[in-house]
């Protein structure tokens, strides 16, 4: 797998030098222009629609399944839980491209009105929601990459809850405490390192996505700080621009945002197993 | 004993195949590929024993594998530049069918009529609103809604945005400078979606916006399209007559790389291009060479006839003549091809 790895970024890397040398490292990760014409490319916007998207989706996916999850195995009834993991597992295996679809014809529309006005009506004081409603955008991204990983983040967690001891849970209410105390007291805490761990691998479901997020994002490199305006993905530009690159300049930059791309989940991957063994280590953290 | 036996199989297996069938490989771009998959099936039930394999890899590609001699033909809707020709220097462009950018909208306007002056405007940004007075001179009797007009462009490399760009770049010294002409550029206003039904399906969405898509893509979708003032000055109508009539309104150099946007003629559509196949001018492989030239002439000939059905508009005589000599120049191994079905 190291080698298969190593043989992709040796292949990448002699691609993007050449043009990278030319552009000057430095310009080429902070330059946010990218005009193939003129021959000026430069990472950042990527990197920033990549990061804003990915976090809103895990920003909304994340309590949505950690509750779906303490709901199917904690509280609901047991005769749910077969019916909703089916749901969840069909969610998980639609191709992505219906994803974007859906995204395009259901969930843009629906973005910009009346769901985006309402929200720069209520929370227009902060920027991150002004600006004109036009549906496509890193809002529309986020959402569709959370539904995306929320199948991964769901299951992932429900099989974590299932390693909590049930004489924690029983510790817990012997002691008075009520179902939602239990839960909070006893079986989250224990149970963190995990759900980190599974927000991660949403996190790098979502890092990489290309198709749902090119058909919604619009498309457009540059940064700003509205959630409605529309941005531009690292997968998404490569996708998009390297069939029909012709200068060695533009291939050669694509296939640095693919080496960006890279560090980047390297980078994310590293910070998380820190924040796991952090957590583990906490001393809130149930012994294991 | 096992080896040799397995050799001689492998070695009958593929004399059987070299005898059964040639196969042409071939990669490029995409808008022609129904066409060609069209034509080259067509063909193969003609001449069984020769198929081809075509690859819709994009434009930027055909012209990469045909340098780096992996395929026996390229293809290719934007010419070759310069210093990519330097690399083969034999290579031919032969035009097979046109091709059209046209502008699709989406707001309550039965016909709108667009110059080429607020068509630049509007994809610069700087006309934001269907009601801008500029829109209305030409509009009127239309009652134009105040509604912000939202551009939609190609968000993926392609041949379409470079005829689209390239036209703009011709009609407007602000557009050229600024932005320019190419496969993918750094677009001043609006969102992308990718391939034309990514474009498409922008503007459905958005109540008010406007972009570009191919022409065939556009008539199989009956999409709502504008007309446009020409180089002569008449607003025209985006057909595929209107599309070859472009054709015959330039000068046509000798090697066919020629930006045919901005045409003159009275009836010619401003945003029409060729599409090429790129082949080399003197084929080394005998048997593929004489298959390629040949189906070239067919493809010109009698291939034109699927042009239309298709959505593509046809060559017009005056360059299909042109064609058949640049195709009779064509040799094989030094000597000229022969050419049966003449």
């Amino acid at each position: 797998m190291l080698v298969v790895a190593g043989l992709i970024l040796l292949e990448l890397e002699g691609v993007a030098r050449p043009a990278v040398r030319e552009l000057g490292l430095f310009r080429y990760l902070v330059g946010s222009q990218w005009d193939p014409v003129g021959g000026s490319f430069g990472a950042l916007p990527f990197v920033y629609g990549t990061l804003v998207t990915s976090l809103v989706g895990i920003a909304l996916a994340l309590p949505v399944s950690v509750g779906l999850a303490l709901f199917l195995s904690e509280m609901g009834p047991k005769q749910l839980r077969p019916v909703v993991g089916f749901a969840i597992e069909t969610l998980a295996a639609i191709p992505s491209v219906v994803y974007g679809l859906w995204g395009l014809f259901v969930l843009v529309p629906l973005l910009r009105d009346p769901v985006e006005p309402f929200l720069g009506m209520v929370l227009g004081f902060i920027p991150l929601f002004r600006g004109p409603p036009i549906g496509l955008g890193f809002l529309a991204a986020g959402t569709i990459l959370a539904v995306m990983i929320l199948p991964t983040i769901a299951s992932v967690t429900i099989e974590v809850l299932k390693t909590v001891p049930e004489t924690l849970k029983e510790g817990a209410l012997s002691l008075g405490a009520t179902r939602w105390e239990a839960i909070r007291v006893a079986v989250l805490p224990y149970a963190r390192p995990g759900i980190i761990g599974a927000a991660l691998l949403g996190l790098a479901r979502a890092l990489g996505e290309t198709m749902a997020v090119t058909m919604v994002i619009g498309n457009s490199p540059e940064i700003r700080a509205s959630l409605f305006a529309p941005g531009y993905t690292l997968p998404a530009v490569i996708a998009n621009e390297f069939a029909e690159a012709v200068t060695p300049l533009h291939t050669g930059a694509l296939a640095g945002l693919g080496l960006v791309l890279f560090g980047i989940t390297v980078l994310l991957s590293a910070a998380a197993r820190l924040l796991v063994q952090a957590v583990a280590r906490g001393p809130r953290g149930a012994t294991a | 004993m096992k080896k040799l036996i397995a050799a001689a199989a492998l070695a009958l297996a593929g004399n059987a195949l070299a005898a059964d069938s040639l196969l042409v490989n071939g990669a490029g771009a995409t808008f022609p590929a129904p066409l060609y998959t069209k034509w080259f099936s067509d063909y193969h039930k003609a001449h069984p024993e020769l198929s081809f394999n075509y690859q819709a890899i994009g434009s930027g590609g055909g012209i990469q594998q045909i340098t780096a001699g992996t395929v026996d033909f390229g293809a290719s809707d934007a010419p070759m530049k310069d210093d990519q020709i330097a690399k083969i220097p034999d290579i031919l462009h032969v035009p097979m069918v046109m091709g059209a950018v046209v502008v699709t909208y989406n707001a309550p306007v039965k016909s709108l009529k667009l110059t080429p002056e607020v068509l630049a405007g509007v994809f610069l940004g700087k006309i934001t609103k269907w009601n801008d007075p500029a829109i209305a001179a030409l509009n009127a009797g239309e009652k134009l809604p105040d509604l912000a007009i939202t551009v939609a462009h190609r968000s993926d490399g392609s041949g379409t945005s470079f005829g689209f760009t390239d036209y703009l770049s011709k009609i407007s010294p602000e557009w050229k400078e600024k932005v320019g002409a190419g496969t993918s550029v750094q677009w001043p206003a609006g969102l992308g979606g990718k391939g034309n039904d990514g474009v498409s399906g922008l503007v459905k969405a958005t109540p008010g916006a406007i972009g570009y898509v191919e022409l065939a893509y556009a008539n199989q979708n009956k999409l709502a399209l504008a007309e446009l003032k020409n180089a002569d000055g008449h607003f025209v109508k985006p057909t595929l007559e209107s599309t070859s009539a472009a054709a015959a309104g330039v000068t046509m150099p000798a090697d066919y790389r020629v930006s045919i946007t901005n045409a003159a003629g009275k009836d010619s559509w401003p945003i029409a291009s060729f599409t090429y196949l790129l082949v080399h001018k003197d084929q080394a492989d005998p048997k593929k060479g004489e298959a390629l030239v040949q189906f070239l002439w067919w493809a010109i000939h009698d291939g034109q006839k699927d042009a239309a059905p298709l959505d593509y508009a046809p060559l017009p005589k005056g360059v299909v003549a042109m064609v058949e000599k640049t195709i009779r120049s064509m040799t094989v191994q030094g000597k000229p091809a022969p050419l049966a079905a003449k």
